[in-house]
Protein backbone atom coordinates (compact mmCIF):
# COMPACT_ATOMS: atom_id res chain seq x y z
CA UNK A 1 0.00 0.00 0.00
CA UNK A 2 2.80 2.57 1.05
CA UNK A 3 4.54 1.60 -2.42
CA UNK A 4 1.39 2.28 -4.59
CA UNK A 5 0.98 5.82 -2.46
CA UNK A 6 5.09 6.60 -3.48
CA UNK A 7 4.69 5.25 -6.91
CA UNK A 8 1.89 7.28 -7.73
CA UNK A 9 3.02 10.31 -5.88
CA UNK A 10 6.14 10.01 -8.19
CA UNK A 11 4.26 9.71 -11.30
CA UNK A 12 2.24 12.71 -10.28
CA UNK A 13 5.03 14.82 -9.51
CA UNK A 14 6.74 13.67 -12.82
CA UNK A 15 4.45 14.19 -14.98
CA UNK A 16 4.08 18.15 -12.96
CA UNK A 17 8.12 18.68 -13.30
CA UNK A 18 7.31 17.23 -17.50
CA UNK A 19 4.47 20.06 -17.77
CA UNK A 20 6.35 22.45 -15.72
CA UNK A 21 9.33 21.62 -18.12
CA UNK A 22 7.81 21.74 -21.49
CA UNK A 23 5.70 25.10 -20.90
CA UNK A 24 9.32 26.48 -20.02
CA UNK A 25 11.03 25.45 -22.58
CA UNK A 26 8.13 26.44 -25.22
CA UNK A 27 8.82 30.22 -23.51
CA UNK A 28 12.19 30.03 -23.77
CA UNK A 29 11.53 29.19 -27.55
CA UNK A 30 8.73 31.71 -28.27
CA UNK A 31 11.29 34.59 -26.36
CA UNK A 32 13.97 33.06 -28.80
CA UNK A 33 11.16 33.59 -31.84
CA UNK A 34 10.39 37.23 -30.62
CA UNK A 35 14.04 38.41 -30.46
CA UNK A 36 14.82 36.66 -33.90
CA UNK A 37 12.02 38.99 -35.50
CA UNK A 38 14.88 41.59 -35.73
CA UNK A 39 17.72 39.22 -37.91
CA UNK A 40 15.03 39.90 -41.06
CA UNK A 41 18.47 39.08 -43.62
CA UNK A 42 18.21 35.06 -42.21
CA UNK A 43 14.12 34.67 -42.27
CA UNK A 44 13.04 37.23 -45.03
CA UNK A 45 14.30 35.18 -48.17
CA UNK A 46 12.70 32.11 -46.64
CA UNK A 47 9.05 34.17 -45.71
CA UNK A 48 7.41 34.05 -49.50
CA UNK A 49 8.58 29.97 -50.01
CA UNK A 50 6.83 29.36 -46.49
CA UNK A 51 3.40 31.35 -47.22
CA UNK A 52 3.29 29.03 -50.77
CA UNK A 53 4.08 25.69 -48.61
CA UNK A 54 1.92 26.53 -45.37
CA UNK A 55 -0.83 28.78 -47.14
CA UNK A 56 -1.29 28.00 -51.21
CA UNK A 57 -0.84 24.29 -51.05
CA UNK A 58 -3.39 23.91 -48.06
CA UNK A 59 -5.78 25.26 -50.19
CA UNK A 60 -7.00 22.10 -52.25
CA UNK A 61 -7.80 20.19 -49.13
CA UNK A 62 -9.12 23.55 -47.30
CA UNK A 63 -11.91 23.78 -50.04
CA UNK A 64 -12.58 20.09 -50.52
CA UNK A 65 -13.78 20.12 -47.02
CA UNK A 66 -15.67 23.31 -46.98
CA UNK A 67 -17.35 22.35 -50.55
CA UNK A 68 -18.89 19.18 -48.38
CA UNK A 69 -19.33 20.98 -45.10
CA UNK A 70 -21.35 23.47 -46.94
CA UNK A 71 -23.64 20.75 -48.90
CA UNK A 72 -24.34 18.91 -45.45
CA UNK A 73 -25.23 22.38 -43.78
CA UNK A 74 -27.89 23.22 -46.83
CA UNK A 75 -29.53 20.02 -46.51
CA UNK A 76 -29.37 19.57 -42.34
CA UNK A 77 -30.40 23.23 -42.07
CA UNK A 78 -33.30 22.28 -44.52
CA UNK A 79 -34.39 19.29 -42.62
CA UNK A 80 -34.48 21.05 -39.27
CA UNK A 81 -36.55 24.55 -40.62
CA UNK A 82 -39.32 22.00 -42.55
CA UNK A 83 -42.74 23.39 -41.47
CA UNK A 84 -41.19 25.54 -38.68
CA UNK A 85 -38.93 28.43 -40.02
CA UNK A 86 -39.56 30.15 -43.27
CA UNK A 87 -37.14 27.83 -45.78
CA UNK A 88 -35.08 30.91 -46.64
CA UNK A 89 -32.92 30.59 -43.17
CA UNK A 90 -31.29 27.85 -44.83
CA UNK A 91 -29.22 30.65 -46.26
CA UNK A 92 -29.07 32.58 -43.10
CA UNK A 93 -27.53 29.27 -41.43
CA UNK A 94 -25.18 28.31 -43.98
CA UNK A 95 -23.72 31.62 -44.03
CA UNK A 96 -23.15 32.45 -40.94
CA UNK A 97 -22.13 28.86 -39.32
CA UNK A 98 -19.60 28.88 -42.64
CA UNK A 99 -18.46 32.26 -41.38
CA UNK A 100 -18.23 32.28 -37.74
CA UNK A 101 -17.47 28.39 -37.30
CA UNK A 102 -17.31 25.65 -39.57
CA UNK A 103 -14.78 27.37 -42.12
CA UNK A 104 -11.92 28.32 -39.39
CA UNK A 105 -12.42 25.26 -37.49
CA UNK A 106 -12.45 23.02 -39.86
CA UNK A 107 -10.03 24.23 -41.51
CA UNK A 108 -7.54 24.84 -38.33
CA UNK A 109 -8.30 20.88 -37.36
CA UNK A 110 -7.31 20.34 -41.32
CA UNK A 111 -4.42 22.11 -41.30
CA UNK A 112 -2.99 20.97 -37.66
CA UNK A 113 -2.44 17.67 -39.80
CA UNK A 114 -1.33 18.97 -43.27
CA UNK A 115 1.03 21.69 -41.97
CA UNK A 116 1.63 21.07 -37.92
CA UNK A 117 2.93 17.56 -38.63
CA UNK A 118 4.66 18.59 -41.70
CA UNK A 119 6.55 21.41 -39.91
CA UNK A 120 7.59 19.05 -37.07
CA UNK A 121 8.51 15.98 -39.03
CA UNK A 122 10.98 18.44 -40.85
CA UNK A 123 12.64 20.27 -38.16
CA UNK A 124 12.59 16.88 -36.04
CA UNK A 125 14.53 15.47 -38.92
CA UNK A 126 16.54 18.47 -38.98
CA UNK A 127 16.96 17.75 -35.03
CA UNK A 128 17.93 14.35 -35.24
CA UNK A 129 20.52 14.23 -38.13
CA UNK A 130 22.26 17.75 -36.51
CA UNK A 131 21.59 20.05 -39.33
CA UNK A 132 19.73 22.53 -36.41
CA UNK A 133 23.46 22.00 -34.88
CA UNK A 134 25.03 22.25 -38.42
CA UNK A 135 23.39 25.88 -38.88
CA UNK A 136 24.32 27.19 -35.56
CA UNK A 137 28.21 26.51 -36.20
CA UNK A 138 27.61 28.44 -39.62
CA UNK A 139 26.66 31.15 -37.62
CA UNK A 140 22.54 31.15 -38.91
CA UNK A 141 20.24 31.61 -35.63
CA UNK A 142 18.10 28.41 -35.92
CA UNK A 143 14.83 29.92 -34.30
CA UNK A 144 15.29 32.77 -36.77
CA UNK A 145 15.95 30.43 -39.96
CA UNK A 146 13.14 27.94 -39.14
CA UNK A 147 10.70 28.91 -37.01
CA UNK A 148 10.28 33.07 -37.62
CA UNK A 149 9.65 32.13 -41.10
CA UNK A 150 6.79 29.64 -40.49
CA UNK A 151 5.10 31.44 -37.74
CA UNK A 152 4.50 34.34 -39.80
CA UNK A 153 3.73 32.29 -43.10
CA UNK A 154 0.88 30.17 -41.08
CA UNK A 155 -0.47 34.08 -39.39
CA UNK A 156 -0.52 35.62 -42.89
CA UNK A 157 -1.87 32.67 -44.90
CA UNK A 158 -4.41 30.90 -42.22
CA UNK A 159 -6.86 33.88 -42.52
CA UNK A 160 -6.62 33.71 -46.50
CA UNK A 161 -7.07 30.54 -46.73
CA UNK A 162 -10.38 30.36 -44.27
CA UNK A 163 -12.29 33.16 -45.75
CA UNK A 164 -11.67 31.14 -49.39
CA UNK A 165 -13.12 28.27 -47.88
CA UNK A 166 -15.79 30.50 -46.67
CA UNK A 167 -17.09 31.42 -49.52
CA UNK A 168 -16.65 28.32 -51.81
CA UNK A 169 -18.49 26.65 -48.53
CA UNK A 170 -21.11 29.06 -48.57
CA UNK A 171 -21.28 28.80 -52.69
CA UNK A 172 -21.95 24.73 -52.03
CA UNK A 173 -24.31 25.51 -50.15
CA UNK A 174 -26.21 28.01 -52.35
CA UNK A 175 -25.46 25.19 -55.05
CA UNK A 176 -27.03 22.37 -53.11
CA UNK A 177 -30.04 24.52 -52.08
CA UNK A 178 -30.89 25.38 -56.09
CA UNK A 179 -30.56 22.14 -56.81
CA UNK A 180 -31.60 19.81 -54.46
CA UNK A 181 -33.63 21.82 -52.12
CA UNK A 182 -36.64 23.80 -53.13
CA UNK A 183 -35.07 27.03 -52.64
CA UNK A 184 -34.56 29.61 -55.27
CA UNK A 185 -31.37 32.00 -55.57
CA UNK A 186 -32.96 34.99 -54.04
CA UNK A 187 -34.48 33.30 -51.26
CA UNK A 188 -31.06 31.92 -50.51
CA UNK A 189 -29.49 35.18 -50.54
CA UNK A 190 -32.27 36.72 -48.70
CA UNK A 191 -31.73 34.37 -45.51
CA UNK A 192 -27.52 34.88 -46.40
CA UNK A 193 -27.77 38.73 -46.11
CA UNK A 194 -30.53 38.67 -43.08
CA UNK A 195 -28.16 38.11 -40.43
CA UNK A 196 -25.02 38.75 -42.50
CA UNK A 197 -22.52 41.31 -40.58
CA UNK A 198 -19.15 42.24 -41.65
CA UNK A 199 -17.85 41.70 -38.08
CA UNK A 200 -18.42 37.94 -38.74
CA UNK A 201 -15.94 37.87 -41.75
CA UNK A 202 -12.92 39.62 -39.33
CA UNK A 203 -14.17 37.23 -36.60
CA UNK A 204 -13.26 34.23 -38.87
CA UNK A 205 -10.09 35.90 -40.03
CA UNK A 206 -8.41 36.78 -36.23
CA UNK A 207 -9.86 32.65 -35.23
CA UNK A 208 -7.89 31.98 -38.24
CA UNK A 209 -4.75 34.24 -37.20
CA UNK A 210 -4.47 32.62 -34.25
CA UNK A 211 -5.10 29.39 -35.30
CA UNK A 212 -2.23 29.95 -37.35
CA UNK A 213 0.32 31.27 -34.97
CA UNK A 214 -0.91 28.19 -32.69
CA UNK A 215 -0.42 25.01 -35.64
CA UNK A 216 3.13 26.54 -36.82
CA UNK A 217 4.30 27.36 -33.37
CA UNK A 218 3.59 24.14 -31.88
CA UNK A 219 4.70 22.48 -34.92
CA UNK A 220 8.39 24.38 -34.63
CA UNK A 221 8.20 23.36 -31.02
CA UNK A 222 7.52 19.29 -31.11
CA UNK A 223 10.37 19.52 -33.87
CA UNK A 224 12.99 21.44 -32.86
CA UNK A 225 12.88 19.55 -29.46
CA UNK A 226 12.53 15.52 -31.02
CA UNK A 227 14.81 13.35 -29.92
CA UNK A 228 15.69 9.82 -30.65
CA UNK A 229 15.75 9.53 -34.43
CA UNK A 230 12.59 7.88 -37.03
CA UNK A 231 10.56 6.65 -33.95
CA UNK A 232 11.21 10.43 -31.92
CA UNK A 233 10.03 12.48 -35.82
CA UNK A 234 7.02 10.20 -35.71
CA UNK A 235 6.50 10.95 -31.51
CA UNK A 236 6.67 14.86 -32.59
CA UNK A 237 4.56 15.05 -35.10
CA UNK A 238 1.76 13.35 -33.59
CA UNK A 239 1.97 15.47 -30.65
CA UNK A 240 2.10 18.30 -32.95
CA UNK A 241 -1.22 17.57 -34.24
CA UNK A 242 -3.14 16.06 -31.40
CA UNK A 243 -1.50 19.35 -28.92
CA UNK A 244 -1.86 22.29 -31.88
CA UNK A 245 -5.96 20.75 -32.26
CA UNK A 246 -6.26 20.70 -28.67
CA UNK A 247 -5.18 24.22 -28.10
CA UNK A 248 -7.41 25.34 -31.49
CA UNK A 249 -10.34 24.24 -29.66
CA UNK A 250 -9.93 26.04 -26.72
CA UNK A 251 -8.89 29.28 -28.70
CA UNK A 252 -11.88 28.89 -30.15
CA UNK A 253 -13.95 29.09 -27.04
CA UNK A 254 -12.03 31.25 -26.45
CA UNK A 255 -12.78 33.99 -28.81
CA UNK A 256 -16.46 33.66 -28.68
CA UNK A 257 -16.23 34.48 -25.36
CA UNK A 258 -14.09 37.48 -26.03
CA UNK A 259 -15.56 38.45 -29.26
CA UNK A 260 -19.07 37.66 -29.59
CA UNK A 261 -20.67 38.43 -25.88
CA UNK B 1 45.93 31.26 -29.72
CA UNK B 2 44.53 27.85 -28.80
CA UNK B 3 41.42 25.85 -27.50
CA UNK B 4 41.74 25.31 -23.58
CA UNK B 5 39.32 23.62 -21.51
CA UNK B 6 39.54 23.72 -17.81
CA UNK B 7 37.66 21.52 -15.15
CA UNK B 8 34.67 21.20 -17.58
CA UNK B 9 31.61 19.50 -15.83
CA UNK B 10 28.65 18.18 -17.88
CA UNK B 11 25.35 16.05 -16.90
CA UNK B 12 22.53 15.12 -18.69
CA UNK B 13 20.20 14.22 -15.88
CA UNK B 14 21.27 12.31 -13.46
CA UNK B 15 24.25 10.91 -15.94
CA UNK B 16 27.93 12.82 -15.73
CA UNK B 17 29.68 12.90 -19.14
CA UNK B 18 32.08 15.02 -17.97
CA UNK B 19 33.66 15.02 -14.59
CA UNK B 20 36.60 17.70 -15.05
CA UNK B 21 37.91 17.80 -18.38
CA UNK B 22 40.95 19.84 -18.76
CA UNK B 23 42.67 19.91 -22.01
CA UNK B 24 44.91 22.13 -23.63
CA UNK B 25 45.06 22.25 -27.94
CA UNK B 26 47.88 24.13 -29.63
CA UNK B 27 47.86 26.38 -32.08
CA UNK B 28 48.49 24.79 -35.40
CA UNK B 29 48.35 21.34 -34.42
CA UNK B 30 45.87 18.71 -35.16
CA UNK B 31 45.14 16.76 -31.61
CA UNK B 32 42.66 13.76 -31.79
CA UNK B 33 40.58 12.81 -28.43
CA UNK B 34 40.14 8.86 -28.27
CA UNK B 35 38.29 6.95 -26.13
CA UNK B 36 35.24 4.26 -25.98
CA UNK B 37 31.60 4.77 -27.06
CA UNK B 38 29.56 7.26 -25.34
CA UNK B 39 32.53 8.57 -22.99
CA UNK B 40 31.71 12.05 -23.84
CA UNK B 41 33.90 12.69 -26.91
CA UNK B 42 31.30 14.68 -29.01
CA UNK B 43 30.25 16.18 -25.83
CA UNK B 44 33.22 17.74 -25.53
CA UNK B 45 33.29 19.00 -29.17
CA UNK B 46 30.37 20.89 -28.93
CA UNK B 47 31.17 23.01 -26.03
CA UNK B 48 33.77 24.59 -27.70
CA UNK B 49 31.50 25.90 -30.37
CA UNK B 50 28.91 26.89 -27.30
CA UNK B 51 26.34 24.00 -29.01
CA UNK B 52 26.34 22.58 -25.33
CA UNK B 53 27.23 25.17 -22.38
CA UNK B 54 29.34 23.53 -19.56
CA UNK B 55 27.50 22.74 -16.16
CA UNK B 56 30.62 24.19 -14.39
CA UNK B 57 33.98 24.47 -15.70
CA UNK B 58 35.49 27.00 -18.72
CA UNK B 59 36.42 26.67 -22.26
CA UNK B 60 38.20 29.49 -23.56
CA UNK B 61 39.16 30.31 -27.64
CA UNK B 62 40.87 32.76 -28.98
CA UNK B 63 41.20 34.20 -25.77
CA UNK B 64 37.29 34.40 -25.05
CA UNK B 65 35.33 32.09 -22.42
CA UNK B 66 32.77 30.54 -24.65
CA UNK B 67 30.01 29.27 -22.16
CA UNK B 68 30.05 32.99 -21.21
CA UNK B 69 29.65 35.08 -24.16
CA UNK B 70 26.42 36.65 -25.74
CA UNK B 71 24.50 35.03 -28.52
CA UNK B 72 26.13 37.48 -30.98
CA UNK B 73 29.52 37.40 -30.08
CA UNK B 74 29.34 33.69 -29.93
CA UNK B 75 28.15 33.65 -33.10
CA UNK B 76 30.75 35.96 -34.29
CA UNK B 77 33.23 33.22 -32.50
CA UNK B 78 31.43 29.78 -34.95
CA UNK B 79 32.74 31.63 -37.90
CA UNK B 80 36.35 30.94 -36.68
CA UNK B 81 35.59 27.29 -36.78
CA UNK B 82 34.80 24.69 -39.39
CA UNK B 83 32.48 21.90 -38.05
CA UNK B 84 32.60 18.40 -39.65
CA UNK B 85 29.48 16.29 -38.44
CA UNK B 86 29.25 12.43 -38.06
CA UNK B 87 27.18 12.19 -40.34
CA UNK B 88 27.65 15.05 -42.30
CA UNK B 89 24.73 16.82 -41.40
CA UNK B 90 24.15 18.45 -44.85
CA UNK B 91 21.07 19.85 -45.48
CA UNK B 92 19.01 17.32 -47.48
CA UNK B 93 16.99 20.42 -49.40
CA UNK B 94 19.78 22.39 -50.99
CA UNK B 95 22.35 21.11 -53.32
CA UNK B 96 25.73 20.01 -52.25
CA UNK B 97 27.04 23.92 -53.72
CA UNK B 98 24.72 25.50 -51.91
CA UNK B 99 25.31 23.25 -48.61
CA UNK B 100 29.08 24.52 -48.89
CA UNK B 101 27.90 28.29 -49.69
CA UNK B 102 25.96 28.63 -46.45
CA UNK B 103 28.65 30.04 -44.53
CA UNK B 104 29.87 32.54 -47.05
CA UNK B 105 26.26 33.89 -47.56
CA UNK B 106 26.00 34.30 -43.75
CA UNK B 107 29.46 36.22 -43.65
CA UNK B 108 27.97 38.53 -46.00
CA UNK B 109 31.51 39.47 -47.75
CA UNK B 110 31.39 38.16 -50.87
CA UNK B 111 29.52 38.75 -54.02
CA UNK B 112 27.55 35.46 -55.40
CA UNK B 113 30.24 35.16 -58.49
CA UNK B 114 32.90 34.94 -55.56
CA UNK B 115 30.93 32.24 -53.55
CA UNK B 116 30.87 30.23 -56.85
CA UNK B 117 34.54 30.23 -57.20
CA UNK B 118 35.25 29.57 -53.78
CA UNK B 119 32.72 26.79 -53.53
CA UNK B 120 34.27 25.15 -56.72
CA UNK B 121 37.45 25.60 -55.39
CA UNK B 122 36.36 23.73 -51.88
CA UNK B 123 34.81 21.29 -53.86
CA UNK B 124 37.67 20.73 -55.88
CA UNK B 125 39.91 20.14 -52.53
CA UNK B 126 38.07 17.26 -51.24
CA UNK B 127 37.85 15.85 -54.82
CA UNK B 128 34.09 16.52 -55.76
CA UNK B 129 34.56 18.89 -58.82
CA UNK B 130 31.27 18.56 -60.83
CA UNK B 131 29.12 17.28 -57.85
CA UNK B 132 27.71 21.34 -57.07
CA UNK B 133 24.13 20.67 -58.24
CA UNK B 134 23.51 16.95 -56.98
CA UNK B 135 21.80 16.53 -53.69
CA UNK B 136 23.07 15.13 -50.58
CA UNK B 137 20.91 11.78 -51.12
CA UNK B 138 22.72 11.37 -54.39
CA UNK B 139 26.13 11.00 -52.53
CA UNK B 140 27.64 7.93 -50.64
CA UNK B 141 28.69 8.43 -47.22
CA UNK B 142 32.35 8.69 -48.26
CA UNK B 143 31.25 11.55 -50.38
CA UNK B 144 29.10 13.00 -47.80
CA UNK B 145 31.76 13.21 -45.47
CA UNK B 146 33.88 15.17 -47.78
CA UNK B 147 31.36 17.69 -48.80
CA UNK B 148 30.94 18.35 -45.15
CA UNK B 149 34.47 18.95 -44.85
CA UNK B 150 33.94 21.33 -47.99
CA UNK B 151 31.20 23.30 -46.11
CA UNK B 152 33.90 23.21 -42.95
CA UNK B 153 36.83 25.12 -44.86
CA UNK B 154 35.16 27.21 -46.81
CA UNK B 155 34.83 30.42 -44.95
CA UNK B 156 38.61 29.63 -44.25
CA UNK B 157 38.21 28.87 -40.39
CA UNK B 158 41.38 29.18 -38.12
CA UNK B 159 39.77 25.85 -36.27
CA UNK B 160 38.19 22.57 -37.61
CA UNK B 161 36.43 20.19 -35.45
CA UNK B 162 35.57 16.87 -36.76
CA UNK B 163 33.35 14.35 -34.99
CA UNK B 164 34.62 11.25 -35.83
CA UNK B 165 35.00 11.61 -39.67
CA UNK B 166 35.89 7.76 -40.87
CA UNK B 167 32.69 5.93 -38.76
CA UNK B 168 31.07 3.79 -40.65
CA UNK B 169 33.27 3.97 -43.45
CA UNK B 170 35.82 1.47 -45.87
CA UNK B 171 39.59 1.01 -44.94
CA UNK B 172 39.76 2.94 -48.64
CA UNK B 173 37.31 5.77 -47.83
CA UNK B 174 39.20 6.06 -44.31
CA UNK B 175 42.59 6.40 -45.83
CA UNK B 176 41.14 9.22 -48.28
CA UNK B 177 39.25 10.97 -45.78
CA UNK B 178 42.57 10.80 -43.20
CA UNK B 179 44.63 12.26 -46.17
CA UNK B 180 41.87 15.22 -46.44
CA UNK B 181 42.26 15.96 -42.88
CA UNK B 182 46.12 16.14 -43.10
CA UNK B 183 46.18 18.54 -46.40
CA UNK B 184 43.81 20.24 -44.96
CA UNK B 185 45.81 21.11 -41.35
CA UNK B 186 49.16 21.54 -43.67
CA UNK B 187 47.61 23.86 -46.89
CA UNK B 188 45.37 25.87 -44.75
CA UNK B 189 47.56 26.05 -41.25
CA UNK B 190 44.39 25.26 -39.49
CA UNK B 191 44.28 23.80 -35.84
CA UNK B 192 42.09 20.56 -35.45
CA UNK B 193 40.14 18.95 -33.20
CA UNK B 194 39.68 15.36 -33.93
CA UNK B 195 36.81 13.13 -32.40
CA UNK B 196 37.78 9.25 -32.86
CA UNK B 197 37.74 5.84 -31.79
CA UNK B 198 39.46 4.94 -34.81
CA UNK B 199 43.25 4.34 -33.78
CA UNK B 200 44.70 3.70 -37.19
CA UNK B 201 43.68 7.09 -38.02
CA UNK B 202 44.40 8.73 -34.77
CA UNK B 203 47.96 7.67 -35.19
CA UNK B 204 47.90 8.71 -39.09
CA UNK B 205 46.62 12.28 -38.81
CA UNK B 206 47.38 13.48 -34.96
CA UNK B 207 50.46 15.93 -34.09
CA UNK B 208 48.89 14.56 -30.33
CA UNK B 209 46.25 12.06 -29.08
CA UNK B 210 44.42 12.72 -25.60
CA UNK B 211 42.50 9.64 -23.96
CA UNK B 212 39.21 10.72 -22.65
CA UNK B 213 38.23 8.03 -20.06
CA UNK B 214 35.60 8.46 -17.28
CA UNK B 215 34.61 12.30 -17.69
CA UNK B 216 38.81 13.28 -17.39
CA UNK B 217 41.55 13.39 -19.92
CA UNK B 218 43.84 10.08 -18.49
CA UNK B 219 47.03 10.58 -20.81
CA UNK B 220 47.69 12.91 -23.97
CA UNK B 221 51.19 12.78 -26.01
CA UNK B 222 52.46 12.43 -29.28
CA UNK B 223 51.15 9.01 -31.20
CA UNK B 224 54.30 7.61 -29.93
CA UNK B 225 54.10 8.15 -26.63
CA UNK B 226 50.52 6.90 -26.97
CA UNK B 227 51.71 3.58 -28.07
CA UNK B 228 54.50 3.31 -25.48
CA UNK B 229 51.97 4.01 -22.52
CA UNK B 230 51.82 1.48 -20.31
CA UNK B 231 48.44 2.54 -18.51
CA UNK B 232 46.42 -0.38 -18.49
CA UNK B 233 43.59 1.97 -19.50
CA UNK B 234 45.47 3.14 -22.23
CA UNK B 235 46.93 0.12 -23.59
CA UNK B 236 43.60 -1.61 -23.23
CA UNK B 237 42.18 0.60 -25.22
CA UNK B 238 43.81 1.06 -27.72
CA UNK B 239 45.00 -2.72 -28.41
CA UNK B 240 41.21 -3.56 -27.78
CA UNK B 241 41.29 -5.73 -25.02
CA UNK B 242 38.98 -4.59 -22.58
CA UNK B 243 40.62 -7.62 -19.86
CA UNK B 244 43.69 -4.60 -19.16
CA UNK B 245 40.74 -1.94 -18.72
CA UNK B 246 38.65 -3.72 -16.56
CA UNK B 247 41.50 -4.24 -13.88
CA UNK B 248 41.53 -0.63 -13.57
CA UNK B 249 37.99 -0.33 -12.76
Amino acid sequence: MTEFVTQSIRSVGGAAVGAVSTVGRAGYLAAGAVRALRKTDIWTPHLIPQMARIGVESVPIALFIAAFTGVVLALQSSYTFTDSVPVYFVGALVGKTMVLELGPVLTGLALSGRVGANIAAELGTMRVTEQVDALETLAYDPVAYLVVPRVLAGAAMFPVVVILADALGIAAGWVTSLALLDLSSEEFTKGLRLFFESFDVLFGAIKAFSFGITVTSVGCFFGFHATGGAEGVGRAATRAVVVSSMILLVLDAFWAAVLLQ
Amino acid sequence: MSIDFHDVHKSFGSKEILKGFTLSVRDGETLSIIGQSGVGKSVALKHIVGLLRPDRGEIWMDGENVGRQSEETLYALRRQVGYVFQFAALFDSMTIADNVAMGLRRMGEMDEEAIAARVAECLAMVELDGYGRRYPAELSGGQKKRAGVARAIAARPKYILYDEPTTGLDPVTTTIIDELVIRTSEELGVTGVVVTHDMTSAYRISDRIAMLYEGRIRFVGSPEEVRACADPVVKGFIEGRPDLMERVT
